[in-house]
């Protein structure tokens, strides 16, 4: 029983943390429709940066995460222009080319870390890694508890984004019907550009909790195209709230598996939620879509 | 029409002919270690290009059915001490059994759904075979080959003429659903899937179909892979690099005619053994990575498709 009480309690936590780095997809994918395939490919790429400024030059990776930010944000307005201009505007076959080409961007980015940082695994130094929090029985791992935190307030932060201000709801509304914006005078393309960049920037941080919480290395994107494709389709694409709700479901099954059945079968659990709630229920939890 | 069927076959008979006389005439083991590999993505390239090209199903699973493939190899060895003849129709049956069900997950998932689907099928028959205790579980397990059957004096030159001769069943088989009604039928369900059913198409046996001829090309081009290597593990034989890889071809050579996933193994695959052994492995993904996003983007319908280009527009040169 008090195992079943930790595998909980840190199952918790952790969805929290798989919330952190599925934001991200759930609008790029959720509300934009971009097939983003290389979506954890940033995600590792993001970890990537934060070891380098957390090695090189000390710096906090939390502090790494939000410095990095705004690279990430740039970063994304161009993909999404270059996927603009090289499929959606083209029309016809533009989904199967679009998958084809983030799956070898996501390629080229784990090639690139590869020969830039080797293929060993690399982590970060700050004094709340390795440190643990006991409450009784169950011992929290401080590192957990920064990612919940700031997972937290993250999800937050981007539901108040997207529905108080502006911008957001512009975001909300192209998702929707792009035709309706068009002939309201604004222009889809430019919005979308906008919420892609977003989708982007919020990977910084998410990079940074991914480090933090475990070590990385260069082919831990493929495990999380898994996790991060599964929270959001069983969110039903492009709702905050159910990120947050999915990411919490998978975090707790993946921990009491684990605990039941040992950690060999860890990759495989998200990739099958995944594909049971495609068969099953397509358009997720919260789907808005019938 | 049927003087090019019969050029075709002339071809193809000479081609095994030539992969034959190699074996006879040849005395050093490289240019079969080699050119076995490059036959092997020819024959993978063809067979996604049937589901993908085709049909527009955008297949990330090549790894799971290749990696199904050797170790159905590896169980039939290590059970029975099958031969390879053996080992290659189980792996093909196998991979038509694989194909059926993932025809079926068409059914309700189209475009990025399916294809997330087949890489999470990939990942659960990896996880599943790394927790199989008997064929050697995550550590992998080493192979002995048999004695190798006349006229071959070498077992990888013998390996290299049966995947010369899945090549060429590969090839044909593609090249028929191409001229066929059943490539027609493909054609109509990838462009509009509704309008296709709407008129007449019988879309979900025409999908079955290429899932499951796809599946088992692809089974059985991965099962003499255990055999080649004398080992296997899973995270190398389920390795997504085939996915990519065998995608890359297809696409860069074009899926609008048989020939281009030919064309695209054969420039991209031999290319790959020449930077394999000059510069590394990992520049290797990284220029089929960079090969693929410009294709994708700068030349949509490959090397096929700038070849009609350049012909069409000489065509219109001359009149």
């Amino acid at each position: 029983m008090d195992l079943l009480l930790d595998a909980v309690v840190i199952g918790v936590l952790l969805g929290c943390f798989y919330a952190a780095v599925s934001l991200g997809l759930s609008v790029s994918f959720g509300l934009l429709d971009v097939p983003h395939v290389a979506h954890p490919a940033f995600l590792v790429l993001a970890s990537y940066a934060v070891f380098f400024l957390n090695d090189q030059y000390g710096v906090d990776p939390l502090l790494a995460g939000l410095l990095i930010t705004p690279v990430f944000f740039v970063f994304g307005l161009v993909a999404y222009r270059l996927y603009y201009e090289a499929f959606e505007k083209r029309g016809t076959d533009a989904s199967v080319r679009g998958i084809a080409f983030f799956f070898g961007v996501a390629f080229i980015i784990e090639v690139l870390i590869i020969l830039q940082f080797g293929v060993d695994q690399r982590s970060v130094t700050a004094t709340y890694v390795g440190q643990a929090w006991r409450i009784g029985d169950i011992r929290i791992p401080f590192r957990l508890l920064v990612a919940f935190v700031v997972a937290a307030a993250l999800t937050v932060l981007l539901t108040l984004y997207l529905s108080r201000t502006f911008m957001g709801r512009a975001i909300r509304a192209v998702a929707q019907d792009q035709e309706a914006l068009r002939l309201m005078g604004a222009n889809p393309i430019r919005i979308k550009q906008w919420a892609f960049g977003i989708a982007t920037a919020v990977l910084g941080i998410a990079g940074a909790l991914l480090i933090i919480v475990a070590p990385v290395e260069p082919t831990l994107g493929r495990t999380y195209i898994g996790r991060t494709f599964c929270v959001v389709v069983m969110a039903g694409l492009g709702s905050m709230t159910g990120t947050l709700v999915a990411a919490i479901i998978l975090g707790v099954t993946e921990t009491i598996v684990l605990t039941m059945f040992g950690a060999s079968w860890a990759p495989a659990i998200s990739f099958a939620m995944l594909l049971g709630i495609l068969a099953v229920r397509p358009q997720g939890l919260f789907g808005r879509r019938s | 029409m049927k003087l090019n069927g019969i050029l075709f076959w002339i071809g193809a008979l000479l081609f095994l002919a030539a992969a034959l006389l190699m074996t006879q005439v040849i005395g050093n083991q490289y240019p079969f270690f080699a050119g076995y590999v490059i036959l092997q993505f020819i024959v993978l390239a063809v067979a996604w290009s049937i589901l993908g090209g085709y049909a527009g199903y955008v297949n990330f699973g090549t790894s799971a059915f290749f990696g199904m493939g050797v170790y159905a190899s590896v169980f039939l060895v290590k059970a029975f001490g099958a031969p390879l003849a053996v080992q290659i129709a189980t792996a093909a049956a196998i991979g038509a059994l694989m194909g059926f069900a993932l025809g079926l997950l068409t059914l309700r998932m189209q475009g990025i759904f399916f294809s997330i689907a087949t890489i999470a099928l990939t990942i659960i028959i990896e996880t599943a075979v790394t927790n199989w205790r008997y064929v050697g579980g995550a550590a992998g397990i080493q192979i002995q080959r048999p004695e190798v059957t006349e006229p071959f004096e070498n077992y990888v030159q013998m390996l290299f003429f049966v995947q010369a001769l899945l090549v060429v069943l590969a090839v044909a088989i593609s090249r028929y659903i191409h001229n066929s009604w059943i490539g027609r039928g493909l054609q109509a369900l990838k462009d509009d899937e509704l309008a296709a059913e709407c008129t007449g198409v019988p879309t979900l046996r025409l999908k079955l179909l290429a899932c499951v001829i796809s599946g088992a090309l692809m089974c059985a081009a991965g099962a003499p892979a255990a055999m080649y290597l004398q080992y296997a593990d899973p995270s190398s034989a389920f390795n997504l690099t085939y996915s990519v890889s065998t995608l890359a071809m297809s696409l860069i050579g074009g899926t609008a005619h048989w020939m281009g996933p030919v064309v695209g193994a054969v420039l991209l695959s031999a290319t790959q053994q020449l930077l394999t052994v000059t510069i590394s492995s990992e520049v290797n993904v990284l220029i089929l990575g960079v090969m693929l996003v410009l294709f994708v983007v700068g030349a949509p319908e490959g090397i096929i498709g700038l070849i009609r280009r350049v012909r069409g527009s000489r065509n219109k040169g001359e009149a």
